[in-house]
């Protein structure tokens, strides 16, 4: 059924028609949109871009709208990695870039959190996790080191208008069931690329009800769906939160999919989702908890952009208040930023975790990224991460679960696979 | 209606429509690639690889602080641990679905120009690694008879030069003719430049020594 020049816009649309200057996209046109922000890391920025700026003998076109994050090799832990965060520094330096953070936790984390995503906006991040942008209802995608050189070179980018996948969740999320539940199960049912380089919007009451960082652990791992983009409309959550955050004022009105709008609508029932587990070496390998009921596990594991934010921690918290993990298991907490660290402090859920056992680790992408090889030969680990690909948290044969915060969490108190709701009931 | 036309395509770019004699010189990958579009006659040796191939496999994280040259001994040693060694300029890639799925990183693309993969063939790849492999040089063909291709045989390339949509079209050894989804002629474009630096390079007036 061809569409017609009345039929309604989707979110993803409408962001896309405003950055390419226009009244209306098509599914499926090709377009260039002027990028409103272009966010990069000490791993996928300046060590790579500033070569190829010097070779152009060109410059950023508006380094307003830049932002980096030194994230991926801080705490710099050997001659490469100083080698790679001084290149960062030096450039940032050079360049006069007004929005820095060094060493103040994930850029997926703390870019929102000073206020630099906004709804209706068009950005790309020089990383695969960008599309945690869309939980504000900006349009935000990852690209590659080149595309970005093109991009802050330009201003621009090109895309192709995607079609837009609804995923329509009714009803409420029991107690010690999450966003990260809620996204395993969902690439279970779709696997790792069912999102096919389109545009998913997750909506619905279980997700108007979530709250911000909940949110953001959606759209984030939109990107193992193997979307571009991973919408949610932005709302009154929204409006207060990035108040709260350095950008008050925001207009979410215009930010929304019409109700005749041509999607692929699935529905999903968040009332009856339990607790969910990816088994090794795949996120889309998920299942519920009890399948791997049992499981003997040597490292828990709560960290990354997708599962150490203040709420992650003070789940983790609620599971092990009084509590010691099981001997022989390593609890590692990363926070995913110095604020979320500060505030889990201030809770004083850091102080229940490292009661319970916990190490804390810096604020940066660390073992999730595989960068400094944290896990060993042979271990079992549960992990707060997105991405469980074989050899990615360190060795070949280490194997990784993923789960929320509340599983990782009981399964470190019990040292095996565990649901979270026997321990919190 | 903007289409494409400034931060993809520049005018250098349509200038050079597809005829790949300005790529020749900075990029082998796409000229093997491209020269196919002239003659069909090179032959490019096919290595069979399963379906899910991430990105973590073509550029491990552990290597991942290194330039591209040391990432590239390491692309695929976990499921094919001869490659990195044994492959040759021109061989082609041929994969199962969801080939490149997971990081942005464009090392993944780039490690196997680097080592002189001609091309990919796969039914379908991550939307990441599929632009960073155009926007390195790199040519994607989306095929969904994949299964007809054997490990080893030599196969033949026939990328036409057309306006606005390209479909490519192998061919096997046996003689079959498998077509391709089309892929819009800017990124034909850009491959057979070479990648976007180059592309960038020639707007700006710039000689590029990189390989």
């Amino acid at each position: 059924m061809p569409l017609t020049s009345s039929a309604g816009q989707t979110l993803a649309q409408k962001l896309i028609a405003r950055a390419a200057g226009t009244d209306r996209v098509v599914p499926g046109d090709i377009v260039t949109c002027r990028v409103d922000l272009a966010m990069f890391h000490d791993s996928s920025g300046p060590r790579r871009l500033k070569p190829m700026l010097e070779q152009l003998g060109a410059h950023i076109w508006d380094p307003q709208r830049v932002v980096l994050v030194m994230d991926h090799y801080v705490p710099e832990r050997d001659d490469d990695s100083r080698r790679i965060v001084r290149i960062a520094r030096e450039w940032a330096a050079e360049q006069a870039l007004p929005n820095v953070y060094d060493s103040m936790g994930i850029c997926h984390v703390v870019v929102p959190q000073h206020g630099h995503i906004r709804p209706g906006m068009m950005c790309v991040g020089g990383d695969s996790h960008s599309p945690t942008g869309g939980a504000f209802g900006a349009y935000m995608f990852g690209v590659g080191s080149t595309e970005m050189l093109g991009a802050v070179v330009t201003g621009e980018i090109w895309l192709r208008v995607p079609e837009t996948i609804q995923m329509h969740w009714s009803g409420h999320l029991a107690a010690g069931v999450t966003a990260k539940d809620m996204m395993l199960h969902m690439l279970a049912r779709f696997g790792m690329n069912g999102g096919d380089y389109q545009a998913v919007e997750f909506c619905g009451p279980a997700v108007t009800a979530l709250s911000m960082e909940e949110r953001m652990t959606l759209s984030n791992m939109s990107a193992e769906l193997g979307s571009q983009v991973g919408l949610i409309a932005p709302d009154a959550v929204t409006a207060e939160w990035l108040a709260a955050h350095g950008a008050p004022g925001v207009d979410t009105g215009p930010w929304f999919t019409d109700a005749d709008a041509r999607v692929t609508r699935h529905d999903f029932d968040a009332s009856t989702l339990p607790p969910m587990v990816a088994a090794p070496h795949s996120p889309a390998n998920s299942h519920p908890v009890d399948t791997h009921r049992g499981t003997a596990i040597q490292v828990a594991y709560i960290g990354a952009c997708t599962g150490a934010k203040r709420e992650d921690m003070q789940a983790a918290a609620s599971v092990l208040r009084g509590r010691k993990v099981a001997s022989g298991v390593r609890l590692i907490v990363a926070p995913a930023s110095l604020r979320d660290q500060e505030a889990a402090q201030a809770s004083g859920d850091l102080q229940i975790l490292r009661d319970a056992g916990a190490e804390l680790y810096p604020t940066s992408c660390g073992a999730c990224a595989g960068y400094g090889s944290p896990m060993g030969d042979g271990d079992v680990v549960i992990s707060t991460t997105a991405r469980n690909f074989k050899g990615r948290m360190g060795s070949a044969t280490a194997q990784v679960y993923l789960a929320s915060p509340y599983t990782v969490a009981a399964s470190a108190l019990r040292g095996s696979v565990t649901d979270p709701r026997e321990v919190l009931a | 209606m903007s289409t494409a036309t400034s931060a993809a395509t520049s005018n250098a770019t349509s200038a050079a429509s597809s005829n790949a004699t300005a790529a020749a010189s900075s990029n082998a990958t796409a000229a093997s690639a491209s020269s196919d579009a002239q003659t069909s006659t090179a032959r490019h040796r096919v290595w069979k690889l399963g379906a899910d191939i991430d990105t973590d496999l073509l550029a491990p994280g552990y290597v991942m602080k290194h330039g591209i040259d040391v990432i590239a001994t390491h692309c695929l040693e976990s499921v094919r641990p001869e490659f990195a060694s044994t492959v040759q300029r021109g061989d082609v890639l041929v994969a199962g679905p969801n080939f490149g799925i997971g990081s942005s990183r464009e090392q993944a693309a780039g490690a196997l120009v680097t080592l002189g993969v001609a091309a990919v063939i796969a039914p379908s790849y991550g939307g990441l690694f599929f632009r960073n492999a155009f926007n390195l040089g790199l040519m994607l063909l989306t095929c969904p008879d994949v299964d007809v291709l054997e490990e080893g045989e030599a196969i033949a390339l026939h990328v036409p030069a057309t306006e606005g949509q390209v479909i490519p079209e192998i061919l096997a050894a046996d003689g079959r003719t498998l077509r391709c989804a089309p892929i819009p002629s800017f990124l034909v474009d850009m491959a057979q430049a070479g990648g976007l630096l180059n592309q960038l390079a020639r707007r700006y007036g710039k000689e590029l020594t990189h390989g």
